[in-house]
C-alpha cells in the first residue's frame, strides 16, 4: 500500500513535500506564523499556475518543456500595457456599443462599477490574438528543429526578451502612468496596475478567516476554470491527436495525423496560456515587470511541472496543481522559516538549487521513443 | 589442399534455447574461394560472428564444436583475436570513414610512421606520418585488386562501387591476411563493377588468400566458387563442387523441399481451406480472362524511396477478396511497396484502388479510401507505447473516420473513452490479447499480444484492403499461428483483401493466394502459392528469366 503509494507519487515528490510539511512544522518555532504562510502559499499558488499550465499542450505534443514562455508573457505584457494606454477610451467605447445595440445592463454606472474587471478583461483580450500570431511563428520554427525543441525554445525566451527591450522603449505610448517621467516617451521597467486591476482576482468571492489567513477565491477559481479548459481541450479529437503525435509522431502520420500541425497548434496554445498566466501573475504582484522581467520566468514554471512528476514528454493536470503548490510552498517558506532560524538570506540560493535541480533531474530522465 | 587453411569441426550455437547452427564441419584450403548461400535467418550471420569471435558470441554462452586453424585449436574472443590469426572480413555495410582519402582508409591504424626524439618522451602516438610510405603501399593494395583507384581519390567523392574496393584493399593491405569473409559483397555494385570484384577476388585466391563469399546472387557464386555451401535453417545442407549444381538446384537446397513438411503440423486444420483458396484463386483467374473485373489494387510503376527498401519499378494487381503476398529478401524492397502506397515515403508511379486512382504521400488519403496498414516497424510506426491499449486500437479509427467521439461534429467533439474501451475489450476477447485490461500501456504487452493490438488497430477501421508487413516478426510460434488465422479467417468472413508482405516464405506459401517475389526492386514474379517451393527461390536469387514463362501459364 505504502509502497505503491510511493512509485506514484514518486520520491522527488515525496521528499519535497515531506520538507514543506516540515517546515510547515517548525514555522511557530522561528516565530513565523502558519496561516500567514498558507495564505502566501496560496497566492503564489494562483498567480504561478496558469503559467504552469501553459506548460502542458506542448509537452503532450512532443515539443518539450516551454522555455520559450518568455514569448507567451510578451504577449500578455503587450496585452497589459495596451489595455492601460487605452483604458479610458475602452471604457467609452463601451459604453457607446452598449447604445448603439441597446444593451441595457451595461450602463456608464456598471461601467464605473467593474472598471478593473474590464481592464482586466481587455488586457486578455488584447494579449490572446498577439500570442497567437507569435505562436504561430514559434512553431512553425520549432518543427524545423526536432529534436532540439528546448535549446531553441530557451533562445526564443532570451532573444525575444532582448528585442523587447528596444521595443518597449521605442513604441508610441503615451500614458502618464507608464512612460519615463523625464523623457515623456519610452515604458518605465516596472508599470503600477493599481487603480487598474490590482487584486482583480484575487479579491473577488475572497475569504477573509482571519487577519492572516485570506483564500483568493476569484484567482483559484480561475486557475480552476482554466485548467479545466486545457482538460478538455486534451480530450478532443484534436487533443488526442496532439498526444498521439507527441507519443509516437510516426504512429500519428501514420494515422492520417498532421503532426507538424498539432505542433503547431500546441505552441500557439502553449504561448496564449503564457500570456493569460502573466495577466493573473500581475494583477495579484502589483505591476507590469517589462524588460528584463520575462527573462527566468520560464524556469519556474518549467520546474514547477517536472516537480509536480510530469516527464518531458508527459504531462497533466495533477502534475500542474500538485507541483506548483510545492514548489510556490518551498518558496513561500523557505525565505521565511530557513531565514528566521539561519538569520542569513538563504532565499535565493535554496530557490535556484530546487528549481535548477529539479530540471536537471528531469532532463537526466528523458525517455526516448 | 592436403593441409586445410581452416576447419571447422561440428559448430554449433544456441542463443537461449533456440538452437541457430547446428554441427556444421567444413574446410577451407589455402587460395580456395568457397560459397556460402542461404536464406535470411539461415545462420550464416551466426556462423561468421563465431569464426570472428564477436563478443555477441561468447556472451551468450559460446559455441560448441572445434574451430582449427593451420591444425591448431583456436578460440577467438574478440575480432581483434581474429585479426592477428589473418582473418579479415569485409561487411555488407561499408565501415569507411567519408573525409579520407582511399590511402587514409585502408591504412586506418596501420600508417607508416616516422620516428622522431618526440617518440621516446611521449610514444608513438605523437609521431608523424610517412605519406610516402603509405602512398606506394595503398597503391599496391589497390593494384592486387587490379582496380584503377587513385589513392589520394576522398571516399566521400567515390561511386559506391569503389567504396567496396577500399574494403577489400584494408585487409589484403594486412600482411598476414589468408582467409578473406565476404559478406555480400556485390550487393550494393552494379553488374560491371561486380564483374571486375569478382576477376580481382580470382587474383586474390591465386596469390593463396582463401576467400569465402557470400551472396544472394547465386549466378556469381558459380562462376567465381569452387565449392558451394547452402546453409539452411542453422545446418550444413550441401558441400560440393560448384559445377556440380545448377543455380535452379542451389536454389531449391536453400528453400528446402521439405519444408511443408516441416510446417505440416501447425496447418492441418487449414488444410481444406487452402484448397478451397486454391480454387477460388482458380476461377477467378478464368473468370477474369473472360469479364475482366476491376481490380481491388493496381499497382503500375510505382518507386518508393524508403532507406534499404528501395522500390524500383514495381506493377502488379491485386483481386479482390484475394489475400496476395509479397516476398523476396530483405533490402530488396518488398516492405517499400505497402509503404509506399500507404504514402509513408516518398513514392511515385500509379496506384489505382477499385479503379480509381489514390493520391500517393498522404497517409490521409489511403486511409480515407479505407485502407489499413500494419506496419513491420512495430514499436516505431504501429503502436503508441506509452499510450493504452484502448487508444491504439482506437486512435486512428477516430481521426479518420470520426468515431469513438461524441458531441457536435466538426465544432466540438470529444472522445468517447467508454465506446473506446468496449471496441478494445471485443478485440481483447476475440484475439485473446492478454493484458490487464483496455488501460493498460501496449508497450507493456508481449510482441505477439502488440502484433494482436496492431491488427485489431487495422480492422477496427473496418478496411476495404488490409496491408500487413511481416506479420509475424519477433513473435513466438503459438502467436504466429493465431495471427496468420486471424487474417485467413477476417479474409474469409469479410472478404477483404489483404496483402502480407513477409520474409517467410513458407508463411505466405500457406496462407496466400498468390505470391509475389520482389527482387532488387522490381518484380521478379508471381506465382500461385502452390507452386514448387524452388521456384520461388530462383525468383528470390534473381532469376527473372523464368518470370514470364509463369505469367503466361
Amino acid at each position: 500500500m505504502i509502497t505503491r503509494f510511493i512509485d506514484k507519487a514518486g520520491w522527488p515528490r515525496i521528499i519535497i513535500a515531506l520538507f514543506l510539511l516540515a517546515l510547515f512544522i517548525a514555522a511557530p518555532f522561528v516565530g513565523v506564523r502558519v496561516d500567514t504562510s498558507l495564505s502566501n502559499t496560496l497566492v503564489r499558488f494562483g498567480m504561478n499556475g496558469v503559467m504552469v499550465l501553459a506548460m502542458i499542450p506542448m509537452v503532450q505534443a512532443g515539443c518539450g518543456l516551454n522555455f520559450g514562455l518568455p514569448l507567451g508573457i510578451i504577449a500578455g505584457l503587450l496585452g497589459a500595457t495596451l489595455s492601460i494606454e487605452f483604458n479610458a477610451e475602452i471604457m467609452t467605447r463601451l459604453v457607446e456599443l452598449a447604445g448603439q445595440y441597446k444593451i441595457t445592463w451595461l450602463t456608464q454606472e456598471f461601467v464605473d462599477n467593474w472598471r478593473a474587471a474590464i481592464g482586466f478583461g481587455s488586457a486578455i483580450v488584447i494579449a490572446v490574438p498577439i500570442a497567437a500570431v507569435l505562436g504561430w511563428f514559434y512553431g512553425k520554427l520549432l518543427n524545423r528543429v526536432k529534436g532540439d525543441e528546448m535549446m531553441i525554445a530557451t533562445y526564443v525566451g532570451f532573444s525575444s526578451v532582448s528585442f523587447m527591450c528596444i521595443a518597449w522603449l521605442l513604441m508610441p505610448y503615451k500614458h502618464p502612468a507608464m512612460v519615463w517621467g523625464y523623457a515623456g516617451h519610452g515604458l518605465r521597467t516596472t508599470i503600477s496596475v493599481e487603480g487598474y486591476w490590482l487584486h482583480v482576482l484575487n479579491d473577488s468571492l475572497a475569504v477573509n478567516i482571519n487577519e492572516h489567513l485570506k483564500i483568493p477565491t476569484g484567482m483559484l477559481i480561475f486557475f480552476a476554470v482554466m485548467a479545466v479548459l486545457v482538460w478538455v481541450f486534451m480530450r478532443t479529437k484534436t487533443g488526442t491527436a496532439m498526444t498521439a503525435a507527441g507519443s509516437n509522431p510516426e504512429f500519428a502520420r501514420a494515422s492520417g495525423v498532421n503532426v507538424d500541425h498539432m505542433r503547431t497548434i500546441s505552441v500557439m496554445l502553449s504561448t496564449v496560456l503564457g500570456a493569460i498566466g502573466i495577466l493573473v501573475y500581475q494583477q495579484s504582484f502589483g505591476f507590469i515587470q517589462l524588460y528584463m522581467g520575462p527573462f527566468y520566468m520560464a524556469l519556474p514554471a518549467v520546474a514547477s511541472i517536472l516537480l509536480g512528476g510530469a516527464s518531458v514528454n508527459k504531462a497533466g493536470i495533477l502534475n500542474v496543481i500538485v507541483g506548483t503548490f510545492l514548489f510556490q510552498g518551498i518558496l513561500t517558506m523557505t525565505p521565511s522559516v530557513i531565514n528566521s532560524y539561519l538569520q542569513t538570506d538563504m532565499s535565493e540560493v535554496i530557490r535556484l538549487i530546487v528549481s535548477n535541480g529539479m530540471i536537471l533531474y528531469a532532463l537526466t530522465r528523458k525517455v526516448r521513443g | 589442399m592436403d593441409s586445410p587453411l581452416l576447419q571447422l569441426d561440428h559448430v554449433g550455437k544456441e542463443f537461449y534455447g533456440n538452437r541457430v547452427l547446428k554441427d556444421i564441419s567444413f574446410s577451407i584450403g589455402p587460395g580456395e574461394i568457397i560459397g556460402l548461400v542461404g536464406e535470411n535467418g539461415a545462420g550464416k550471420s551466426t556462423l561468421l560472428n563465431i569464426l570472428f569471435g564477436m563478443p555477441v558470441i561468447s556472451s551468450t554462452g559460446g559455441y560448441e564444436g572445434n574451430i582449427l586453424l593451420d591444425g591448431k585449436h583456436v578460440q577467438f574472443s574478440s575480432p581483434n583475436q581474429a585479426l592477428a590469426a589473418g582473418i579479415g572480413m569485409v561487411h555488407q555495410e561499408f565501415s569507411l570513414i567519408p573525409g579520407f582519402t582511399a590511402t587514409e582508409n585502408i591504412l586506418l591504424n596501420r600508417e607508416n610512421l616516422n620516428g622522431s626524439i618526440m617518440n621516446y618522451i611521449f610514444s608513438e602516438r605523437v609521431s608523424t606520418l610517412d605519406r610516402e610510405a603509405m602512398h606506394s603501399r595503398a597503391s599496391a593494395a589497390l593494384h592486387t585488386l587490379g582496380v584503377g583507384i587513385s589513392p589520394d581519390m576522398v571516399v566521400s567523392e567515390m561511386p559506391v562501387g569503389y567504396k567496396q574496393f577500399i574494403e577489400i584493399a584494408r585487409e589484403i593491405d594486412r600482411k598476414n591476411t589468408r582467409l578473406l569473409f565476404l559478406d555480400e559483397p556485390t550487393a550494393v555494385l552494379a553488374e560491371s563493377e561486380a564483374e571486375i570484384l569478382l576477376t580481382a577476388l580470382k587474383r586474390l585466391a591465386r596469390s593463396g588468400i582463401a576467400i569465402v563469399f557470400i551472396s544472394h546472387r547465386l549466378s556469381e557464386v558459380k562462376t567465381l566458387c569452387s565449392r558451394v555451401l547452402v546453409l539452411r535453417d542453422g545446418r550444413l545442407i550441401t558441400d560440393v563442387p560448384a559445377e556440380s549444381l545448377t543455380t535452379r538446384e542451389i536454389a531449391s537446397l536453400m528453400v528446402g523441399r521439405e519444408s511443408e513438411r516441416r510446417e505440416a503440423p501447425q496447418e492441418i486444420p487449414d488444410e481444406p481451406v487452402e484448397t478451397e483458396n486454391a480454387d477460388e484463386t482458380l476461377t477467378l483467374k478464368k473468370g477474369g480472362k473472360k469479364k475482366k473485373p476491376k481490380p481491388a489494387l493496381k499497382v503500375e510503376h510505382l518507386w518508393v524511396d524508403m532507406p534499404g527498401e528501395t522500390v524500383r519499378d514495381v506493377s502488379f494487381e491485386v483481386k479482390k477478396g484475394e489475400i496476395f503476398g509479397i516476398g523476396g529478401l530483405a533490402g530488396h524492397g518488398k516492405l517499400g511497396i505497402p509503404n509506399g502506397i500507404m504514402g509513408l515515403y516518398p513514392a511515385g508511379g500509379k496506384v489505382r484502388l477499385f479503379g480509381k486512382t489514390l493520391t500517393l504521400n498522404k497517409p490521409r488519403a489511403a486511409l480515407g479510401r479505407k485502407m489499413a496498414f500494419v506496419s513491420e516497424d512495430r514499436r516505431g510506426v504501429g503502436l503508441l507505447l506509452d499510450e493504452p491499449i484502448d487508444w491504439n486500437i482506437t486512435f486512428t479509427a477516430m481521426q479518420t473516420q470520426g468515431r469513438f467521439l461524441f458531441g457536435i461534429p466538426y465544432i466540438f467533439q470529444l472522445r468517447n473513452e467508454y465506446a473506446m474501451s468496449k471496441e478494445a475489450q471485443k478485440f481483447i476477447d476475440s484475439l485473446a490479447i492478454k493484458c490487464t485490461g483496455p488501460h493498460q500501456k501496449a508497450g507493456e504487452l508481449s510482441g505477439g499480444n502488440q502484433q494482436k493490438v496492431c491488427l485489431a488497430k487495422a480492422f477496427t477501421l473496418r478496411p476495404n484492403i488490409l496491408l500487413i508487413c511481416e506479420p509475424t516478426r519477433g513473435i513466438d510460434i503459438g502467436a504466429k499461428s493465431l495471427v496468420l488465422n486471424t487474417l485467413k479467417n477476417y479474409n474469409r468472413e469479410n472478404g477483404t483483401t489483404i496483402i502480407i508482405t513477409s520474409s517467410e516464405l513458407e508463411e505466405l506459401r500457406s496462407v496466400c493466394d498468390r505470391v509475389a517475389i520482389v527482387d532488387e526492386g522490381r518484380i521478379a514474379g508471381i506465382l500461385p502459392a502452390s507452386s514448387p517451393a524452388e521456384d520461388f527461390g530462383m525468383l528470390m536469387m534473381g532469376q527473372t528469366h523464368s518470370e514470364e514463362g509463369e505469367q503466361s501459364a
